[in-house]
């Protein structure tokens, strides 16, 4: 355990943490648990989850610094990687593997800085 | 018969997360690995996997441990960090209404991997679709306390470069999404039913760029409102879509 850091504020941390990851993710379900959903409601259910995906991914790549050209070309390279391993063998084991080992292999020798 | 059902559900489940195990492996080694060079001994890995249960967020929490940060502050990151958690929870109403003694974990189970599943998934006739969407559940998180704690001791025991793991985030995404995408088209590259995927990515993107030069750092917040008033106002169109969907 780093020297500035006590067991108890650790574990007083994690479980605060904890708590308000449980509490977002429960919240809908406490809010609309009468018997009926409204239909704008069911509606966002039904179309969100392809959208929420596409905002994970931009997600993703916010913590890549864009104004340096040696952290994001691997980024981009290792996500064509995943995207065309997984139209060519649609297995994601593959495709996620081989990305990340490849992301790995970029940064540390071919666009070391 | 009733047992002949439970191993067909136990068996399906096991069959679909196999993507999510392999991306729980990858991203959960790097999150040990990383909370190992922190300072952190292995069962501190094993305590987050099991309460915490939250993918970006173990990531965030490894700086939040090892900086000794204040309550306030950790309350604060996590909010911010897990509110499209809250998105969550509204597609699956219907899905978890009658999980019974379930419905307490499902949604403390419920990461950004495990909803991409069960939102997703058809749940074939001969399968019980709550014990399915518990043992789906069950199985990521227990793919991910594997992948932690292999992580941690790796981190701990073995001297290697892993600059770079934290990436297996970013494939899994890009996999799903890559995923999605080729099976909501059919055939097409470019369709309708891609129109909901196109607004995430966009309003995400967008939001990115100008929060980016404003100097707000919480730009999914923005994006999440974006997507929220997008989708409302594209309603007459996409549930026109959702109807061929159906059939």
């Amino acid at each position: 355990m780093p020297s500035n850091v006590t067991a108890p504020h650790t574990l007083l941390l994690i479980a605060v943490i904890a708590i308000i990851s449980f509490i977002l993710r429960a919240a809908p379900f406490i809010l609309f648990r009468g018997g009926h959903t409204p239909a704008i409601v069911r509606y966002l259910g039904r179309v969100m989850p392809p959208a929420v995906i596409g905002m994970l991914v931009v997600y993703c790549f916010s913590s890549i610094d864009f104004t340096d050209w040696r952290a994001f070309v691997p980024a981009l390279i290792a996500a064509l990687i995943v995207i065309l391993l997984h139209i060519w063998k649609k297995n994601s084991l593959l495709s996620i593997g081989a990305g990340t080992v490849a992301y790995m292999l970029l940064i540390q020798f071919v666009f070391k800085g | 018969m009733k047992k002949g059902k439970m191993s067909k559900t136990i068996r399906r489940a096991l069959r679909d997360t196999f993507p999510i195990f392999a991306g729980y492996l990858v991203l959960g080694i790097g999150f040990g690995v990383m909370l190992a060079k922190a300072g952190f001994g292995t069962y501190w890995a094993a305590i987050m996997s099991c309460t915490m249960y939250a993918g970006s967020m173990q990531y965030v929490a490894v700086d939040l441990l090892a900086n000794a940060v204040t309550v306030g502050s950790a309350v604060l990151m996590t909010f911010l960090v897990n509110i499209r958690h809250v998105f969550y929870g509204v597609s699956l109403i219907d899905k978890y209404r009658y999980a019974g003694w379930r419905k307490l974990y499902l949604m403390f189970a419920l990461t950004d991997e495990t909803y991409s599943l069960v939102s997703t998934v058809e749940v074939p006739e001969d399968v019980d679709k709550n014990n399915y969407y518990f043992f789906v559940s069950l199985f990521d998180q227990l793919y991910w306390i594997c992948g932690c704690c292999i992580g941690a001791l790796m981190g701990n025991l073995v001297p290697f470069n892993s600059a770079g793991i934290e990436y297996a985030m970013t494939a899994l995404f890009v996999c799903i999404f890559a995923d999605q995408w080729l099976s909501a088209g059919g055939k097409k590259l470019l369709c309708g039913k891609h129109i909901s995927a196109i607004v995430g990515f966009g309003a995400t993107l967008v939001s990115l760029i100008v929060c980016n030069v404003l100097g707000f750092e919480y730009f999914l917040i923005p994006a999440m409102v974006i997507i929220l008033v997008a989708l409302i106002l594209l309603r007459p169109v996409l549930d026109r879509k959702e109807e061929d969907y159906a059939e």
